[in-house]
């Protein structure tokens, strides 16, 4: 009996293969989770897009819910989620802070010109080494800060109305207090 | 379909961005380092391929921070933090050896114990049986009698 | 017109594959000798229709119908002729149309070469493939249509891939998918040994020629990939371990351990079940292979676009086939039975060895390849398992295999004995270790890894060599000419098979010891020097193409400390304006004792550019290697026992004895 039983684990081995596949249908191989969430965001100081002789650093946020959204007048996505941004700000749910990612400051502002402005303001990465440092990989990324400095959530690609819905607004609530 | 959109957003992104050139090392040593590390870390944006050999604009930046550290007396391990900090393990292609990556890791060599273990386990049971003792050769000739004698029977007797 | 044709043609093929499969499953079962026979036919048939639909796409590429959405999205009207006809192939649908084909080729060739089988197993091998045939159609009609047209037409296409644009890259899928494809062959063998419920020396001696053929397309297929990437990606590297390569080296690794398994079957009647479980294992692997590249739950350069709905196909089609096997063989099997025994020390351990040692290296390599899939299905995060980890992993494992493989051949069946094994290889052993202590100077400077790598390829040689000598000596002809002509095809091709593999690893062992890269900015009129060679850029010029732009570098090579030139390597950076995308061309001086390799990085200011230089000694012994590994086996498929002269007088001879009686 024992003897017979051995046949059939081939299939056992098999079955456990289907369930793990059938899972990673669901999966994206390709995004890669932040290291950061529950850790501090890091420090940094950079100058201001819109005034290149003042400076932002994120400690100036501390007591504040905020996010930090990484964009570039070059990132096409981020076409797709500026409107949502825009009136976000404009509902003042959430004061938002851009990272302006490798980009030349010109065109930035143009860009902000031509398609809104929903920043607090935004800061100047031109080198990216503050994206570096956050992790960032793509853009556009945006990052949920609570009042200690923590970063909470991050958003990998466009803020799409579902995960503004679902996860954002109701994690600032929250973070609120 | 992705590739074509990747393609022309590089395009798109070489004209707009301000990309920092890349300046190899004066010291082969450094670059030597860099190469070695840059062969075990994983590009993020690319499909699949290591940063020492993505053109992509992220790698390029990674190359140059990682050599700045090098030339900075940075040890390997401590670049290796450094972009797993940032990155999660998921840029190393060298996975460490924690909890969830046991099995990965030990795996193998447990595989290879029990196909050994499996294998000593069929070479024990199918040993060939020890030579059958030498035959009787009377016997052997009354056998062989008796078997012609059935053979004569009428056909539908039944014969093996 | 022609597309609508061909598409019918699908459909026709498609009703045929089915018949085939439920005829011929239903005349096995009832022993009625018209329906099995019909389904000869009837897979002849598909076949024709599966070409005819094959011909259709590829005469709407070559004659760039951009009516078709396949068409429009991978040719272009500028693209070459050659690479028109190879873009049939180079996207997720054509090249599901050409597995297709090759299935039904392959279904046409058993069909033809199968008259010496018993009929009921003719009969379900037939099936069984009629089935797998009308799986895949089925999931090309229903996800992965190639003949869905444009409508109205694109003026003009968007080319094809210009990493597809290679003569290399033209051949590679055909022979891969010959090669996985095959090992449906024997998995219908196995399928119908274990409905028939009998399995013995005479259905292994049926399925070998068929296994082995395909293991030598695989082997090829994988080769020119691994050639492929060498050539054109611009790295110089040849293997990556990335999860699309790693699909199509657990299948050869299961169909080599399989080719194995069936000797032992075929010359001692046992092993029956691991036989039969490889062949189940080594398609479904192809299978599973299918699913892992184009279902995007692994990150690939070869990864097709993909589409859940296909994944969910690909995916409820492993469940039946693989699944439905597996689960046969776990109600079937027990019945097969033992088979004869054997001692400890025998050739049969010697090759069980080999098949565990093979079937753990697959297993490790399954293992590393799915590894961040199952932890991110198990939402434990995402890691990558690259190169360091698959390198330190396998070598120590296929190092004890190679170290068998040279002993193996030398051992009896059923009883050897140490000592006698030791008195017939002595001599090959010494001079295998005192060559691998010798060599690495001569080759450069000192380094264990490279004498124990060498030391493992010499060891297969002198060994080879030894067992040559032996059968010479014994051979009972008069001339030395006689005498080779009177051993069998099948031990040379054995024998030159692992003569392959000790080229292959020498190749590998040399390359990683001793080649030489630098990585540097030149300037026109520059010079470098490296593996005793000297490199002089003398500028760039541009060079148009027929469906791209390129910018063309030229480098003198000369010895070093010589002037006389004896190399001019021209590498590109080409653009290919359709499809957006800049290719490298690397100018590579094949040798057979070394390659020089030139690339071209990215332009610096001043006219300097980027450059990589490379010298890698025996890198082509690597593919060398497998071509000769592919020989070996070809050699050993034509030996005389395979042939199929003889006609089956067997079965009516049983019939009338019976209806005697």
């Amino acid at each position: 009996m024992m003897r017979a039983l051995k046949f059939g684990i081939p299939l056992l081995v098999f079955a456990a293969l289907v369930a793990f596949f059938a899972v990673g249908l669901t999966r994206d191989p390709r995004e890669v989770p932040s290291p950061f969430i529950g850790k501090p965001a890091p420090a940094f100081t950079l100058t201001q897009l819109g005034a290149p002789e003042r400076v932002f650093t994120p400690e100036e946020m501390r007591g504040k819910v905020w996010l930090l959204n990484v964009w570039a007048s070059w990132c096409v996505s981020c076409r797709v989620e500026h409107p949502l941004l825009v009136d976000m700000s404009r509902k003042r749910l959430v004061p938002i802070v851009g990272l302006d990612y490798k980009d030349k400051r010109d065109d930035g502002l143009q860009w902000l010109a031509k398609h809104g402005d929903p920043y607090q303001l935004s800061a100047y990465d031109d080198e990216g080494k503050v994206g570096i440092d956050y992790g960032v990989y793509g853009v556009p990324e945006t990052f949920v800060i609570d009042k200690q400095g923590i970063i909470r959530y991050k958003q990998i690609g466009p803020i799409t109305q579902e995960a503004l819905e679902k996860t954002i607004l109701p994690l600032v609530k929250k973070l609120d207090g | 379909m992705r590739a074509l959109v990747a393609a022309l957003l590089l395009a798109f992104a070489s004209a707009a961005f301000a990309q920092a050139e890349e300046v190899a090392h004066p010291d082969a040593r450094v670059e030597a380092r860099l190469k070695e590390l840059g062969e075990e870390l994983r590009c993020l944006v690319c499909q699949n391929q290591t940063i020492a050999d993505s053109a992509a604009p992220l790698a390029q930046d990674l190359r140059n921070e990682i050599r700045a550290q090098i030339a900075a007396g940075r040890s390997d391990a401590e670049i290796r933090a450094y972009m797993v900090e940032r990155y999660g393990d998921f840029v190393l292609y060298k996975p460490p050896f924690k909890a969830s990556t046991a099995l990965l890791w030990v795996g193998p060599f447990a595989l290879l114990a029990l196909g050994l273990g499996i294998l000593a386990a069929v070479l024990a049971r199918r040993r060939a049986v020890p030579a059958p003792p030498a035959p009787d050769a009377d016997a052997e000739r009354a056998k062989i009698a008796a078997l012609l004698e059935s053979d004569r029977a009428p056909p539908g007797a039944s014969k093996g | 017109m022609i597309p609508e044709l061909g598409h019918f043609a699908l459909v026709v093929a498609l009703a045929l594959a089915t018949a085939q499969a439920v005829l011929s499953f239903t005349g096995a079962a009832t022993g009625r000798m018209a329906l099995m026979a019909t389904s000869r036919s009837i897979a002849i048939g598909q076949f024709l229709f599966v070409a005819g639909a094959f011909a259709a796409l590829a005469y709407s590429f070559v004659t760039s119908d951009f009516s078709v959405l396949n068409v429009a999205e991978h040719s272009n009207s500028r693209l070459p002729a050659h690479y028109r006809f190879a873009a049939t192939w180079g996207s997720h649908e054509g090249s599901m149309l050409l597995w297709t084909l090759m299935l039904a080729g392959w279904t046409f060739a058993v069909a033809l070469f199968s008259r010496h089988l018993p009929e009921r197993l003719a009969a379900r091998v037939l099936g069984v493939m009629g089935l797998v045939s009308a799986g895949f159609i089925l999931f090309i009609l229903l996800t992965s249509n190639p003949f869905e047209r444009l409508i109205p037409a694109a003026e003009e296409g968007r080319d094809l891939n210009p990493l597809l644009q290679d003569p290399g890259m033209v051949v590679h899928p055909p022979m891969l998918y010959m090669g996985y494809v095959g090992f449906s062959v024997v998995f219908a063998f196995a399928i119908a040994a274990l409905l028939e419920g009998r399995l013995d020396a005479a259905w292994a001696r049926w399925s070998r020629p068929w296994t082995t053929a395909a293991w030598c397309f695989l082997t090829v297929g994988i080769m020119m990939g691994s050639a492929w990437a060498y050539y054109e990606l611009g790295w110089g590297g040849w293997w990556f371990w990335d999860p699309v390569e790693n699909a199509s080296f657990m299948p050869w690794l299961a169909g080599t351990a399989l080719i194995h398994s069936l000797a032992v079957t075929e010359k001692r009647g046992t092993f029956r079940s691991w036989t039969v479980l490889l062949a189940i294992v080594a398609f479904s692997l192809s299978l599973v292979g299918t699913f892992l590249v184009r279902s995007g739950v692994l990150t690939s350069v070869h990864a097709f676009a993909t589409d859940p709905r296909r994944g969910i196909f690909i995916l409820l089609f492993l469940v039946v086939v693989v699944g439905g096997s597996l689960a046969l063989f776990a109600w079937r099997a027990p019945r097969v039975g033992l088979g004869s025994a054997f001692s400890p020390v025998s050739r049969e351990s010697f090759l069980l060895a080999n098949n565990v040692l093979l079937a753990v290296a697959l297993a490790a390599v399954m293992l590393g390849t799915l590894y961040p899939l199952f932890l991110d299905a198990l939402h434990l995060g995402k890691i990558s398992v690259g190169p360091p980890y698959f390198d330190a992993v396998f070598v120590p494992l296929m190092a004890p295999a190679v170290f068998l493989m040279a002993i193996g051949p030398v051992a009896s069946w059923k009883r050897a004995r140490l000592p006698d094994l030791w008195v017939r290889l002595r001599w090959a052993f010494g001079v295998a270790v005192a060559a691998a202590l010798v060599l690495p100077f001569v080759l450069g400077r000192w380094s264990p890894l490279v004498a124990f790598g060498l030391w493992l390829g010499l060891w297969v040689v002198t060994s080879s060599v030894a067992q040559l000598a032996q059968r010479l000596r014994t051979a009972p002809q008069a001339t030395l000419g006689a005498k080779l002509r009177a051993q069998s095809l099948s031990w040379y091709g054995m024998t030159l098979a692992h003569l392959g593999v000790a080229v292959f690893i020498f190749g590998v062992t040399v390359v990683k010891g001793y080649e030489t890269e630098r990585d540097l900015r030149m300037a026109p009129g520059q010079h470098t020097r490296i593996g005793g060679y000297d490199f002089e850029f003398k500028g760039t010029r541009e060079v148009p193409g027929p469906n791209y732009t390129a910018v063309e570098g030229t480098f003198d090579v000369r010895h070093a400390g010589s002037a006389q030139v004896i190399r001019t390597l021209h590498p590109q950076k080409r653009t290919y304006p359709v499809a957006g995308q800049t290719m490298t061309e690397a100018a590579i001086d094949w040798g057979i004792t070394r390659d020089l390799y030139v690339s071209l990085g990215e332009p610096v200011d001043g006219g300097a550019w980027g450059v990589r230089v490379y010298h890698k000694p025996f890198v082509d012994w690597i593919w060398g290697g497998c071509v000769v590994m592919a020989l070996g086996g070809f050699l050993a498929l034509s030996d005389r026992r395979y042939r199929f002269a003889r006609a089956p007088s067997v079965p009516a001879g049983a019939a009338a004895r019976a209806a005697a009686r």
